[in-house]
């Protein structure tokens, strides 16, 4: 860059005109360069980026009752009471539940107020077949005369809070908690708590897989940085060709090594260890076995090239001053492969939290993370308020732990990930 | 390695170490090695002992429809994704490179982010956007889905290769009267092939071996080959399944033998400059 502040002080001296072409050239390449990123950025922004954007505003998006009863939502919005709504709003309701009749809008409403509170779907049904109401009469004695709810306070409190357009609920319903009565947020009854335990789960399982597999991958590393480079690329062969291999392949590998007739326990059968087939698949142990198998790698690569770049003078400074090689080695040596511990336990932390795969394919009930929860949510019962909820949960810790990552590492050492 | 006067603790020690590394290198290998001879196993049970030599796994292989469409749709979606991220990940590169603006580390980041999202809110949150603009069940979709989630693969070696490009060098072509279109095809390009090429062998491996995104976005007709071992794997596991793994691991040994040697010839290039 010191030719070219020469040339601009040279310059300086130079015609004003000179300089004003030359910035204006400066400025027209520069633009010329940013619109080469355009192409790539909109296409990453209009498939990519909105795509998640809009899955996570369906986290706090209150569908079925403000966009299927427009009305009746809005007259309540002036209704505060412990009395109960006056006719017009009793009217409204009628109405609009009247049109709904028949359309799939009014199962949409019926779900949704089911999903409030258990047994309103029926009463929402119920009234339903009764409607529409004949003009002459009084919409707030006919809704009451079908079914006695309707003259009770709780049933328009739980229409009001439905109706808002946003709702923490499914945000709230990811991590157990509800909104009782009062309005107080509190944590669900024991019996349905669900995603506490699979949150919990995920991260406990990625964190042993992590724990691990720095344990594995630490010796490895340590081994192939201190070995002459023709035997250390030998070594590193062994870690890349399982690496490149599809995880899928991986995967059918280990059904057949695992299963109840494989090569593991029959071995273990011959050598009398133990006398009927142990269990080895559709269980924790399988998907930690997977999952170690495919992450291991991406503990040994980072670990590797840091290991690679430690000087060995430091320790044999300590080796010939007298002190015992195995603290010359925990004091001296592994203190500075501290960054390449941390890169490896990061990366490979982040991947863990979002396998979906390998427990799917090689884990019972008890071992599906949050990934499969979303999936089912998805595909099975289409609860997309859910899938994005636990979508946001996820997504945030990941982006969290991403961050620490690259303010520590810097954004683009994640060269080794593989979306899995 | 040893030194002669190593005490007996220490011999123990490095011979522990070294049995240790044994074992976990076993550990990745062979597995991968275990599945190879029983696709070419006589009977129909994907386990040992093997009752004879056949071939029949990988005839079942290339002539069942089912196996055929998925390898042809994972020769047509693969490719063409790979090919779409090379060309717009090379050019956001140089773009990202040479351009100064605010809020490039920020947009950096955006492109690089399908690497870190996790694939399963990729997946739901494409099929949400795509399926009524009718883009789930195309080959369109899942071309533009991998192709952004190969992008960041080609980004992250392309930028790391440029950085290390002299400039000067196109002034001088420049400078010698070499238009911009020259000079990007007769010098910048065949500088920065290698960091192309070697991104473009990471998003193909991505693509090639994506099941997630594939799930929710192709119809049957769409369903590529790891989607249809993912299915394989799960409904009813044959042998059929260790031919295809078989191809996969020639295929992915492939790409690693082609990485290797473009690091190696990079390497006695940079030795070769200094």
């Amino acid at each position: 860059m010191s030719d070219f502040a020469a040339s601009a002080s040279a310059i300086d001296g130079a015609d004003p005109d000179l300089k004003r072409r030359m910035r204006r050239a400066e400025r027209r390449r520069n633009l010329a360069y940013f619109a080469l990123i355009l192409p790539l950025a909109l296409l990453v922004l209009v498939a990519f980026v909105w795509p998640i954007a809009s899955l996570l505003v369906r986290a706090v998006e209150n569908e079925g009752i403000h966009d299927n009863l427009p009305q009746t939502v809005a007259a309540l919005r002036a209704w505060d009471g412990p009395e109960l709504p006056d006719e017009r709003v009793y009217r409204l309701l009628a109405d609009e539940l009247a049109q709904a009749k028949g359309t799939p809008k009014l199962a949409a409403i019926a779900t949704r107020l089911n999903r409030e509170e258990a047994g309103l779907r029926s009463l929402v049904m119920k009234t339903a077949r009764h409607l529409p109401l004949p003009a002459d009469v009084s919409a707030k004695e006919a809704l009451i005369a079908i079914d006695p709810a309707w003259g009770e306070p709780p049933i328009w409190k739980t229409l009001k809070r439905a109706g808002h357009p946003f709702t923490a609920f499914y945000l709230l319903a990811a991590l157990d908690l509800t909104v009782d009565a009062h309005g107080h947020v509190a944590l669900a009854p024991p019996q349905e708590r669900v995603y506490l335990d699979v949150l919990g789960r995920t991260f406990w399982m990625s964190f042993n897989v992590t724990l691990l597999c720095l344990l594995l991958g630490f010796p490895v590393a340590y081994l192939m940085a201190i070995l002459p480079v023709n035997r250390s690329n030998l070594l590193m062969l062994f870690v890349l060709l399982p690496f490149w291999t599809s995880v899928l392949v991986r995967i059918a590998a280990w059904i057949v090594l695992l299963q109840n007739e494989g090569l593991v326990n029959r071995l273990l059968l011959s050598l009398g260890l133990i006398q009927s087939p142990l269990p080895m698949l559709f269980n924790r142990f399988s998907v930690y076995i997977g999952m170690i198998h495919i992450l291991l790698p991406f503990m040994v690569l980072p670990l590797y090239s840091v290991m690679k770049g430690i000087s060995p003078v430091y320790v044999r400074a300590a080796l010939s001053l007298g002190c015992p090689p195995w603290r010359s080695f925990w004091t001296i040596y592994f203190p500075q492969t501290i960054p390449g511990v941390g890169a490896g336990v990061l990366l490979v932390f982040i991947m863990c939290m979002g396998y979906y795969i390998t427990p799917a394919l090689l884990g019972g009930p008890k071992e599906q993370m949050l990934s499969y929860f979303i999936a089912f949510y998805t595909n099975q019962t289409i609860n997309w308020n859910m899938a994005a909820a636990l979508s946001a949960i996820l997504l945030t810790a990941t982006l969290l732990l991403y961050a620490v990552y690259a303010l520590r590492f810097g954004p683009t050492r994640v060269k080794f990930m593989k979306a899995r | 390695m040893l030194p002669p006067y190593a005490s007996p603790l220490e011999r123990t020690w490095y011979w522990m170490h070294r049995a240790l590394v044994f074992l976990i290198l076993a550990f990745l290998i062979l597995p991968i090695l275990v599945i190879i001879p029983l696709s070419f196993n006589a009977d129909n049970f994907l386990m040992y002992p093997m009752s004879g030599f056949s071939l029949r796994w990988y005839e079942e292989f290339f002539t069942s429809p089912v196996w055929g469409r998925s390898v042809m749709n994972s020769l047509i979606v693969s490719p063409a994704a790979t090919l779409l991220a090379m060309a717009l990940g090379t050019l956001a590169s140089v773009g990202l490179v040479r351009a100064e603006f605010p809020g490039k580390t920020a947009l950096t980041a955006v492109l690089i982010s399908p690497m870190i999202v996790p694939v399963v809110i990729i997946g739901v949150a494409m099929y949400l956007f795509f399926a009524p603009i009718g883009l789930t069940g195309s080959y369109t979709g899942l071309i533009l889905a991998h192709a952004i989630l190969g992008v960041p693969f080609v980004i992250t070696t392309v930028t790391a290769t440029l950085v290390g490009f002299d400039f000067n060098l196109v002034r001088a072509a420049s400078s010698l009267g070499a238009g911009p279109i020259t000079t990007f095809f007769r010098v910048t390009l065949p500088l920065v092939a290698p960091g192309i090429l070697s991104g473009g062998i990471f998003a193909f491996a991505t693509s090639f071996d994506e099941v997630v995104v594939t799930l929710f976005l192709a119809a049957p007709e769409q369903s590529t080959l790891p989607r249809q071992m993912f299915a394989g794997i799960r409904e009813n596991i044959s042998p059929t399944i260790a031919a295809a793994a078989t191809i996969l691991v020639i295929v992915s040994t492939l790409m690693l033998l082609t990485l290797e040697w473009l690091r190696r010839r990079n390497e006695r290039l940079r030795t070769a400059l200094i």
